[in-house]
């Protein structure tokens, strides 16, 4: 691990902090309708928007209501990008004259952007035109993550009023989180993606001829000589900024924030990293800001802080170390090589960007990636997989990442609540019975999921077909896949064909299930805790603003979220990075 | 009911208990605890297949054997935890049975004639007479008369108590006993329903319902049953495409060792032995619910007499007028005393004779006469040799001295306020028309009452100071008390709006109270403790009853309420913590035979992988026997802040939690490999 390696991380973490507080208190004044500097722009298009859709924004919901608004909606939009999927040969924008896209890709496609997964089964380049990507696959980057956004702050609300049946209306939430906060933040963003050489065009691709000629052995077994290549083209920048602001993930190209077009430099790929963390990391503010406790807020920030960092190191540590099959090679760090696993990965961004990316992109449920999982060092590719099966709750998704690390926190409260000799309370509500049930529903249905189909997959020849590798590095393609669509990241461990009909539907199901049967318990506990009292704090409170609640938390997420799947762990990446000290590989 | 410490291991509540774990078996009552439940049906399918197993001769005969009995040992564990505490209560119900024998009832009837019938015939309404020596049949309350009752049967007290017609002191329970005079009784309640009938019946546990809190907990524990379950059913097919397939003994010793047994086996206990906690100092709640609202009290709300104060007040300094000698005012003090039998009465005969050396006279040998307290007058006196003594409140002498002309000395006054503004009573003495003095009455607040209602404030606590004084004298005792809060001049109406006050901001109330005219607050308060001296309509308002009648107690009722939730937090903590040792335990076993570099999770170097599995599921039974004591006695209970309690609970029941099962596994592991068992 290098100096300079470190130093570039602590940079990273000295923004994301640096920013929390003035985008969390920003989006605070955003949802509470206070005034912000973007009100005499924004005002009248909100306004326009509710006229036309017949919305009435003074109108509350309860989370019942609140919860089928966004069903509905997501149902929309989901049909909408199945149908532009599907009838992409006879629209408009596609100067490749890609064909329609398959029932079961654009159903996988459709549920994976709708769940703000944005996993891809595709080569988009090869399969999507531009009005697919423009039209069906860009608002959703939008919509899914405004939505995240809006349950999130519901949640919030939900900690925050006393003996109210209501959460606020959807519409508005998903309105004011689309104009005031993505809407903004992507344009600016995507100008500078474009000043760095992010392409921006609507051009067919480009032909250029090789300088030198390669030969290709085809699956026949023919060799043919290849000297040209197409470089293909597209509208870039403007996707690229709301996938990783709304942690989407789903890349414009295969290679996705690999490729020189969509993260040319290394700054770019800072800024990429920055923003994915912008909006969670200034949600732990707005959640201080809202329930009256910044304090509680920060407690909370320093627990993802904590378990951002245990990942980075050691992933960061897993790469930086030398093969031990690679005898008699220098792979030490030196100013010519970057040392360490360099396999999968950019050398534009060298081994320390790398693994802070894979860790940031899981840790959150962004999903892009600018280094291959695949490749890592068993422990390497361990981090981002137990980053996502802790239910990416480490600053999380848009929106997702904090109400699943509220879940946790209820769960924590109740479990060492009782320890200060009260029934357990937070931030002054009575977590009872029900609150109990819903947060066992949510946190029951992720491993579910994930272990259950991945236990199908591992017994079923279908699932066994794809399988680029076996023994324990092909239980970890596997697992990683459905860990991936159920927790909504989208970030894949090549290696696994998923583009058959096996991996379409069901990753398609988890993906699905994975959001939206997460949200509706979610929601329950949010419409119990909005009805209830609010006991006033005294010395006989239970502390959630103290670095003890910090440690408290951070266990309970260990504990709790990733025991489920040590068993399973164990014979995936554990039990592949002794074998490969051992000499073995796969 | 016998209040003496039982000891935690009684040879008769151990047979008892042993007998009774194995009654519980039953899977419908395995069933109301989902997690031990999961155990029972592993034991089962275990020991099925054991037979199966040992019939074709596949399997490990010796370690398959050990453990299926091991499993069992779990359930059986879970449930001789349960017994224990159920035993306890048991034992205490028998004793009270015994206070519950037939007793002959003097039934009287509506002219007067008495009818003898046996005590279980008698119906509510019914009017009994009791006379000395005889039981009190049942439940009532007095109409007529007043006698000494001795209570011991249900209190343990053996002094005497008074029992009369009207007031605060009027209801008498069944089974207890007339020492003195004869007594009327209209019976409040039918047999089978009495006092000393659901008093049994709580202790027994027999109507013992789940607690919002042991439900909510419940879920919990069955939601992580149902994860860990998810873990290993699901962990067979990964192990299979890996090539290395589990047996189910292997699998199901994993499942029981992951799911929370020992908070899931010692759940039901803790909630038993709290209530038991709670009827060892004498305090009956008439649900489980109200002694975890108990641990959860933001206010208490306390009678300023007898609860803060040792309820009377005592003379503690004579203030002579100008131109008065302070012997001459105590004198005059003490001789208008002479007949008055108040305990205030008498602290003024006393202070007299400490302070001047002036002897209590006899009032037979002084041929006095003795003027009595009368609402009219408010004054009380004595005439005696010529001199006409008087003492009173200040606006009865001001008065009484204007009837004969004269008036109070300004300097009287102005000793009257400075009584009145330092929390004391002022009494004016005068004799023949002229004011002698003020004796300054003063209320004394009990010993170590500063130091507890710190201690309430360390823990969050608020206490408010209920009395009928005016707000001079109220403020000046809550200082001296060190109470947070007074409610000065307080009538019923105003007790009842300061719970609702307090209970619209969220918080929970608890009250002590007696009369009647309390019922409607004691109904109101979440917690609101009757003392047994009460009146029935107290009685019933209140969700707990204090057989000892100890205001004071509601302070300890709130610490046992705490220490249960504690309890129940710490084993919970403390399970979940366990999981991680195990999990170093039992997946290196699993898994090392087809790939050996597995060993490197064997932190502990266990001996081989029948002794892991075997250690780990032995220490999760043992453990379970292991924590009963604390569970019953509850865990360490100082009245802390809550960061303070969380930080040491969590270091003591996470961390150690963690710990322990490290150092417990590795032992069993030296041991059994050392006798050969794997």
């Amino acid at each position: 691990m290098s100096l300079n390696g470190w130093l570039q991380i602590a940079l990273f973490i000295a923004a994301v902090l640096l920013l929390a507080k003035p985008m969390g208190t920003y989006m605070m004044r955003v949802f509470d309708r206070r005034g912000t500097w973007l009100d005499p722009l924004l005002l009248p298009c909100e306004r326009l928007l509710y006229r036309v859709c017949g919305i009435h924004p003074e109108e509350e919901m309860a989370w019942t209501a609140y919860v089928v608004s966004m069903l509905v909606f997501s149902a929309a939009s989901l049909l909408l990008t199945y149908l532009v999927q599907r009838l992409q040969h006879v629209l408009p924008l596609n100067p490749q004259h890609l064909a329609a896209v398959p029932a079961d890709l654009a159903f996988n496609t459709a549920v994976s952007f709708t769940t703000n997964t944005n996993w891809q089964s595709y080569v988009p380049e090869t399969t999507m035109s531009y009005l697919t990507q423009m039209l069906a696959l860009v608002p959703h980057n939008f919509w899914s993550a405004a939505v995240g956004l809006a349950l999130a702050i519901a949640f919030i609300r939900g900690i925050a009023r006393r003996e109210m049946s209501t959460l606020g209306n959807f519409w508005v939430d998903l309105t004011r989180g689309t104009l005031w906060v993505l809407l903004p933040i992507s344009a600016v963003f995507a100008l500078v993606l474009v000043s760095q050489g992010v392409v921006q065009n609507l051009k067919p691709y480009d032909t250029v001829k090789l300088v030198e000629a390669q030969k290709v052995t085809g699956a026949d077994g023919k060799t043919t000589t290849v000297t040209t290549q197409t470089i293909a083209q597209g509208p870039v920048a403007s996707q690229e900024a709301i996938k990783m602001l709304g942690t989407n993930g789903g890349g414009f190209f295969n290679a996705n924030s690999a490729h020189p077009f969509e993260n040319p430099t290394p700054l770019t790929n800072f800024l990429q990293m920055l923003s994915i963390f912008l909006i969670p990391a200034g949600l732990t503010v707005t959640l201080g800001q809202m329930v009256g406790s910044p304090r509680h807020g920060w407690a909370v920030l320093a627990a993802m802080v904590v378990l951002w960092f245990a990942g980075t190191f050691t992933s960061f540590w897993a790469e930086s170390q030398v093969n031990p099959q690679l005898t008699h090679v220098d792979q030490h760090v030196s100013a010519t090589q970057a040392g360490g696993n360099m396999e999968g990965k950019e050398v534009r961004f060298g081994i320390a960007n790398s693994a802070l990316f894979a860790t940031v992109t899981t840790d959150a449920s962004c999903g892009a990636v600018n280094a291959m999982h695949d490749s890592f060092t068993p422990l390497g590719g361990l981090v981002p997989l137990t980053n996502i099966l802790l239910g990416e709750i480490v600053f999380g998704g848009v929106g997702s990442g904090m109400y699943g690390m509220l879940v946790f926190v209820i769960v924590a409260v109740f479990i060492a609540g009782l320890m200060v000799g009260r029934t357990p309370e937070y931030l002054g509500k009575k977590i009872e019975a029900y609150d109990v049930q819903m947060a066992m529903l949510y946190m029951l249905i992720f491993p579910l999921i994930i272990l259950a189909l991945a236990a199908v997959a591992v017994r079923l020849p279908a699932g066994l077909a794809g399988l680029a590798n076996h023994g324990p590095h092909g239980l970890s393609e596997i697992l990683y896949a459905y860990t991936s669509a159920t927790g909504n990241n989208g970030s894949a461990f090549a290696g696994l064909s998923a583009n058959t009909h096996w991996y379409n539907f069901s990753l398609g199901v988890a993906m699905f299930v994975g959001r939206f049967m997460m949200i509706v318990p979610m929601m329950a506990i949010a419409g119990n805790l909005a009805a209830k009292k609010i006991t006033p704090a005294s010395a006989g409170t239970f502390p959630v603003t103290t670095p003890l609640f910090t440690v408290l938390l951070t266990g309970v997420i260990v504990i709790v979220g990733a025991l489920t799947f040590f068993p399973v762990l164990s014979l995936g990446p554990v039990l592949e990075h002794l074998l490969l000290r051992a000499g073995q590989l796969f | 009911m016998s209040t003496q410490k039982r000891s935690l291991f009684d040879p008769a509540i151990v047979r008892r208990a042993s007998v009774d774990a194995l009654r519980k078996l039953h899977p419908r009552l395995m069933m109301k605890n989902p997690v031990m439940f999961v155990v029972e049906i592993g034991s089962v399918l275990t020991a099925v297949l054991l037979v199966l197993n040992t019939a074709t001769h596949t399997g490990h005969f010796r370690f398959d054997l050990q453990i299926t009995l091991w499993l069992w040992f779990t359930v059986l564990f879970a449930n001789f935890a349960e017994a224990m505490a159920e035993g306890r209560g048991k034992a205490q119900a028998d004793a009270l049975r015994l206070a519950k024998s037939e007793t002959t009832a003097y039934r009287v009837g509506k002219d007067d004639e008495v009818e003898e019938l046996p005590s279980s015939h008698l119906r509510v309404g019914d009017v009994v007479r009791v006379t000395a020596g005889q039981m009190v049949p049942g439940d009532g309350e007095v109409i007529n008369g007043v006698a000494s009752v001795d209570e011991s049967a249900i209190t343990g007290e053996s002094a005497p108590v008074i029992r009369e017609a009207g007031g605060d002191r009027s209801a008498v329970t069944g089974g207890t006993r007339v020492l003195s005079d004869v007594i009327l009784v209209r019976i409040t309640s039918n047999p089978g329903e009495t006092f000393l009938d659901r008093m049994i019946a709580l202790v027994e546990g027999a109507e013992r319902q789940k607690t919002p809190n042991e439900i909510a907990l419940n879920i919990l524990l069955a939601g992580l049953t149902i994860i860990f379950l998810l873990a290993v059913v699901t962990l067979q097919p990964f192990a299979q495409y890996s090539g290395a397939p589990q047996t189910a003994f292997v699998l199901i010793s994993l499942l029981v060792c992951l799911i929370p047994t020992t908070i899931g086996g010692l759940l039901s206990a803790i909630g038993i032995a709290g209530m038991d906690r709670l009827v060892q100092h004498n305090v009956l709640a008439t649900s489980g619910r109200a002694v975890e609202a108990a641990g959860d009290v933001n206010t208490l709300l306390l009678d300023k007499t007898g609860t803060i104060t040792i309820g009377n007040r005592q003379a503690t300094e004579f203030l002579p007028a100008p131109g008065v000698t302070a012997l001459q005012l105590a004198d005059a003090a003490q001789l208008s005393s002479l007949p008055d039998e108040t305990p205030e009465g008498r602290s003024i005969v006393v202070l007299a004779k400490e302070q001047y050396n002036l002897r209590g006279r006899e009032l037979a040998q002084l041929n006095a006469e003795f003027v009595p307290f009368s609402a009219t007058t408010r004054m009380s006196g004595i005439e005696v040799d010529g001199r006409s003594i008087r003492k009173g409140a200040v606006d009865a002498i001001a008065r009484y001295l204007e009837e004969h002309g004269s008036s109070m000395h300004n300097d009287v006054r102005s000793a009257v306020e400075t009584v009145a503004r330092s929390g004391g009573t002022p009494l004016v003495v005068a004799e023949n028309g002229r004011a002698l003095g003020v004796i300054h009455l003063k209320d004394v607040v009990k010993g170590g009452m500063k130091e507890r209602f710190e201690q309430l404030r360390a823990m969050g606590i608020r206490t408010v100071m209920i009395t009928g004084d005016n707000p001079l004298t109220a403020a000046a005792i809550a200082r001296e008390a060190g109470v947070d809060d007074f409610l000065a001049e307080a009538k019923p109406k105003d007790k009842m709006d300061l719970i609702k006050r307090e209970q619209a901001e969220g918080k929970l109330v608890a009250m002590t109270g007696d009369g009647t005219n309390d019922a409607p607050a004691l109904a109101q308060a979440d917690v609101g403790v009757a003392m047994n001296s009460g009146t029935q309509a107290a009685k019933e308002a209140g969700n707990m009853v204090d057989l000892d009648s100890n205001p004071t107690k509601l302070i300890e009722i709130v610490a046992i309420g705490k220490q249960l939730l504690m309890t129940r937090g710490a084993l919970t903590t403390f399970s979940i913590a366990n999981d991680v040792a195990k999990y170093f335990a039992i997946i290196p076993a699993m898994f090392a035979g087809v790939f050996p570099v597995l060993n490197a999770l064997n932190i502990m170097h266990l001996h081989n992988s029948e002794s892991a599995v075997l250690s780990a599921i032995i220490f999760n039974a043992l453990i379970i026997i292991g924590l009963i004591p604390l569970a019953l006695r509850g865990v360490s209970y100082r009245p802390l802040s809550a960061a303070a309690l969380l930080q040491r609970n969590l270091l003591v029941y996470g961390v150690g939690g963690m710990i322990v099962p490290f150092i417990g596994i590795k032992l069993i592991d030296m041991l059994i490999t050392a006798i050969h068992l794997a």
